[in-house]
């Protein structure tokens, strides 16, 4: 390696961080700056005790969790059932779950609403019920890519079959197989997935402002425009939650490497 | 699904499909038929009739222009996240930076990768907005205004790009790295013991072999950009006159004053990310000839 590459790497990587530390400094920066002259943590003390943030934060999270736990119930079963009886159909399935990724969400979610509509067959916006049920769909969907391939990925490293097999000769039923024996196995694939989840939808925009829900992506864009301080403590945040997931999801992914190794 | 083995094995109709029946009925209802609505709604007039009017009237009033500028912020945010995205993953996978730095920058790149949307657009304003932290400190400092001298503005075309850029980067990055690695030492051998030098390795083998990732994954950052739409709303309200923001405004309001227009508009979205998408599996699956 000539000096002359080493030189250029180190400017492209300094100039590339700093170009990623700066907004983050920059967020961080702003959001102390709420009382005049000093730093303080102001904007976050007065931003928490809102009732409006805490109504729309603990919707999101709510929603994530929702979200979460319908997506394990139509991912899991699915993905074992293409590994154990319908290996040909994988690529068809696979292609489905990469479909949100190709189609915009704001596309979809303006289907949602012609279609689903309080003069359709299935008036799901009719309702609060069943706005909030079609929301939890909708972020079922965005979620799919990512929940699925991180499920399926995690049953590759086990013997469905085998297990199966093994589970049914001890009389178990098709509930008791994917609860008690399949799950288990696949705890950590399934929780990256949710924790991927998680960071989606408790940002999410499009969907919850389109399908007006309270949500805190919503929220926290409409603050924008109104109060100088307190929607830059709230993008921090929304970064930590971020952090804090990806974070998860290695911890996740260390712990499911680390029972491999066990088992060994 | 419980009842699907058993009755296999008592008659030859084959039930096993029904265990995929939730999966299908989920995707038909919450994914392909909300998109085939609006895609057979772009061809249809008020009362249904088939019509390709939609489609020509794409071609008028700010429609044409809001296209013009997503597909421009789209493909100068994919160049320039690919340029640097793959300069940053030049400088750590070929070793001209501290080994240990990869892993980090991977890592990062997994989250930032992921954040696009409100957040985003308040961290660039707080740095680069009217009393951001870097246009103080340029001010203070240096005596530049960004708006006045330089024509900066973070609610414009540039302004927008640099933002689109934070998650841009960081996917070039994600999916360029493997096929740095996957270059072979002994192709730069080779091409020494030839007497090429380290342009003429680049320029006949390296970049090459690399030309269809590289075209492929702008094509999937052009898509991702283009669809956008929380980041841009966030940052810019209504001042940028961008695809996204343009439906996003008829969905809640039919600001066009013609439902069907809409239509057509989210369908132009359609095709527009499709192309991009097809683009970049095709390119994916010619560069995976060199590539393993």
């Amino acid at each position: 390696m000539s000096l002359y590459a080493r030189i250029t790497g180190w400017i492209v990587l300094l100039f590339g961080l700093l170009y990623f530390a700066l907004p983050l400094l920059g967020l961080a920066e702003f959001s102390l700056k709420a009382r005049r002259g000093v730093y303080s943590l102001d904007a976050y003390s007065k931003i928490i005790g809102d009732a409006e943030f805490q109504q729309t934060f603990l919707y999101s999270i709510t929603m994530a969790l929702v979200t979460i736990a319908f997506g394990i119930v139509l991912v899991v079963p699915t993905a074992f059932w293409v590994r154990l009886k319908m290996p040909w159909a994988r690529p068809y399935v696979e292609f489905l779950t990469l479909l949100p990724l190709v189609i915009p969400a704001i596309v979809v979610v303006f289907g949602y609403i012609r279609l689903y509509n309080t003069s359709s067959w299935l008036p799901l916006t009719g309702s609060i019920l069943g706005t909030n049920l079609l929301l939890a769909f909708g972020y079922t969907m965005l979620a799919l890519p990512y929940m699925y391939r991180a499920v399926d990925t995690g049953l590759r490293t086990i013997d469905v079959a085998t297990l199966t097999e093994a589970a049914q000769s001890l009389g178990a039923g098709w509930t008791t197989i994917l609860s008690r024996v399949i799950l288990p196995n696949v705890i950590p694939a399934v929780l990256s997935g949710a924790f991927l989840t998680f960071a989606i939808v408790i940002g999410e925009f499009t969907l919850a402002a389109l399908l007006d829900r309270p949500a805190f992506g919503p929220y926290l864009q409409r603050i924008g425009a109104n109060k100088p301080y307190e929607p830059f403590a709230l993008s921090v945040m929304a970064f930590a939650i971020t952090w804090a997931c990806m974070g998860l999801i290695q911890l996740a992914n260390r712990f499911a490497k680390h029972t491999k190794a066990a088992a060994r | 699904m419980a009842s699907a083995a058993p009755l296999k094995r008592r008659r030859p109709l084959p039930l096993t499909w029904l265990g995929l029946a939730p999966f299908a009925l989920f995707t038909f209802l919450f994914l392909i038929w909300p998109t085939l609505y609006i895609v057979i709604g772009a061809f249809q007039d008020r009362s249904g009739a088939f019509t390709l009017q939609n489609i020509a009237d794409l071609n008028t009033g700010t429609i044409p222009s809001s296209y013009w500028i997503s597909i421009k912020i789209s493909a100068t945010s994919a160049a320039l996240g690919c340029l640097i995205g793959f300069g940053m993953a030049a400088a750590v996978t070929f070793g001209a930076v501290p080994r240990w730095i990869k892993a980090p920058l991977m890592t990062f790149s997994g989250v930032a990768s992921n954040f696009a949307g409100v957040p985003l657009a308040f961290a660039f304003l707080a740095t680069f907005g009217p009393i951001g932290l870097v246009t103080v400190f340029l001010r203070n400092n240096f005596g530049i205004v960004l708006q006045r001298d330089i024509g900066f503005s973070i609610l414009s075309f540039w302004g927008l790009t640099i933002t689109y850029l934070f998650f841009q980067i960081p996917l070039m990055i994600l999916i360029i790295t493997p096929a740095l690695e996957g270059l072979k030492r002994e192709w730069r051998e080779a091409a020494a013991v030839l007497g090429a030098s380290t342009a003429q390795y680049w320029r006949m083998v390296a970049l090459p072999i690399l030309f269809p990732s590289i075209l492929g994954t702008f094509a999937l950052l052009f898509a991702n950009s283009f669809g956008a739409v929380a980041t841009a709303i966030a940052l810019t309200g209504s001042s940028l006159n961008i695809v996204p923001i343009q439906l996003f405004a008829q969905i809640r309001g039919d600001v066009l004053g013609n439902p069907n227009l809409g239509y057509a508009m989210a369908f132009g979205m359609i095709v527009v990310t499709a192309i991009a998408n097809v683009l970049y599996i095709w390119l994916r699956i010619r560069a995976e000839r060199w590539l393993k």
